[in-house]
């Protein structure tokens, strides 16, 4: 048995739409990869422990509230804090331009996918990154 | 990060649950590594219960598994949970949602929940699955939940050598229980009609207690299978499910079927590990010279695939002693 890259999918915060990041969900699995989906409204605790326990290469948090530069940061600070801050976070959703260019600076998140991005693209992305570990 | 199999071993022992999850990925990724975690752990294990939950895709398998878990959290228990579905045959992924049905369960640290897809490599699943529930009950938890979709020798496999088999089904499908008749019947501890509130329950019911009467006694006669009905969104039956589970395991310890079930596990389990290596080992045999000359011979209708396969077992067999 191969090495399988495996994602974990989570909706932070009081945000009840998941019709985008399932549907990056459907491409990573059919890319091959394990994806485990959070359901909705958790809290950054939770998501963590659960990223953690899942032993996951890939956090994608999908966020369409406007509460992204809360959450984010938050739940980045915690993977730190619990020894996990290897796992490679993505985001997704209605991020504007300059909050995902300080996302990325400063809050340790690898790259933000917006509105209208390919899921081929989000694919090559990951396993450029993790691909090879 | 490459770390040492006995380093490892201690961050499990001291109860670190990145140590468990990443060992656990190395149990599915088939590494090397993993083997000598396992055999270290093997002596720590034998203290948890462990139940598997079978049952057909919506039953509400991961809705029953939460409330389990969240009962035996509140007697003090801790839990672990692993979910097993389908992977792909065809790109090799998964879409692992049994997480979404477990919300309550969110963020105790005391309840550990792992996501598994099936892979289907070469039937390691059983393998795999067993060597995760021995992390688990390793790592102290004191109730360990199998779940898988009850549909396939493996997955049925899998739970069948829990202590106890909880078999899930609902009203409503007339078939289901056709389905269950094949197979699953003879496996189970305890049987669960979830979405009780539905209509068509009492029919459902009914049908299983007659199927149970009517059973040709076999093996653990003794023990008659309770037929529990549940509605596990809105905790309905769940006590009556818990008492049943609580009383089969009473009833394994007090009539010695537990020495019995666990020596079945265990050379299941040794059985599962053999089948690998030797599948392994003979698919390296056919890569080299003699091996490729053997399928040749097959292609050349001079030899069949009986005597062939006698050939590379006793091929084996001869590298291994001598």
């Amino acid at each position: 048995m191969e090495k399988k890259i495996r994602v974990f999918l989570c909706k932070p915060g009081l945000d009840g739409h998941d019709r985008g990041v399932l549907i990056v969900g459907q491409a990573m699995r059919d890319a091959g990869m394990e994806v485990i989906y959070s359901g909705l409204k958790q809290t950054s605790e939770n998501l963590v422990e659960a990223a953690i326990q899942e032993d996951v290469d890939i956090l994608g948090i999908s966020i369409l509230s406007g509460a992204h530069m809360a959450l984010i940061p938050r739940i980045t600070g915690l993977l730190r804090e619990r020894g996990a801050g290897d796992i490679l976070v993505m985001a997704g959703g209605v991020i504007p331009n300059d909050d995902a260019e300080v996302l990325v600076a400063e809050h340790g998140v690898a790259r933000v996918f917006g509105p209208g991005s390919d899921t081929r693209d989000i694919v090559a992305f990951i396993k450029e990154r993790v691909g090879g570990k | 990060m490459k770390e040492s199999p006995e380093g490892l071993y201690e961050r499990l022992l001291e109860g670190d649950r990145r140590a468990a999850a990443r060992l656990i990925s190395m149990v599915e990724n088939g590494d090397h590594g993993a083997r000598d975690v396992l055999k270290m752990l093997h002596r720590r294990t034998g203290r948890a219960h462990i139940v598997g939950l079978t049952g057909s895709p919506g039953a509400g398998k991961s809705t029953l598994a939460c409330g389990l878990a969240g009962r035996s959290r509140a007697a003090g228990n801790t839990v672990g949970i692993i979910c097993v579905d389908p992977t792909s045959p065809f790109t090799g992924g998964a879409l692992l949602g049994d997480r979404v049905r477990m919300q309550e369960l969110a963020g105790d640290p005391d309840v550990f929940i792992r996501s598994m897809g099936s892979r289907g490599a070469l039937g390691g699943l059983s393998v795999a699955t067993n060597d995760v529930i021995n992390i688990l009950d390793a790592f102290g938890k004191d109730l360990v939940i199998v779940e898988t979709v009850g549909a396939g020798q493996v997955e049925i496999e899998v739970v069948k050598y829990a202590h106890t088999c909880v078999v899930v089904t609902m009203p409503g499908a007339g078939d289901e229980i056709q389905a269950i008749k094949a197979g699953i019947l003879e496996i189970a501890d305890v049987f669960v009609v979830n979405k009780a509130d539905r209509e068509g329950a009492q029919r459902t019911l009914a049908d299983l207690e007659m199927m149970i009467e009517t059973r040709p006694p076999g093996d653990g006669a003794a023990w008659k299978p309770p037929v529990v009905a549940t509605v596990a969104l809105n905790g309905e039956g769940m006590d009556e499910l818990e008492d049943a589970i609580a009383g089969h395991a009473e009833y394994l310890r007090s009539s010695g079927l537990l020495e019995a079930k666990t020596e079945q596990r265990m050379k299941a389990e040794l059985l599962g590990i053999l089948d690998l290596m030797v599948l392994r080992a003979a698919g390296k045999a056919l890569e080299d010279s003699e091996g490729k000359e053997l399928v040749r011979r097959m292609v050349a209708r001079e030899l069949d695939p009986h005597s062939a396969a006698e050939e590379v077992v006793a091929y084996l067999l001869k590298r291994a002693i001598g």
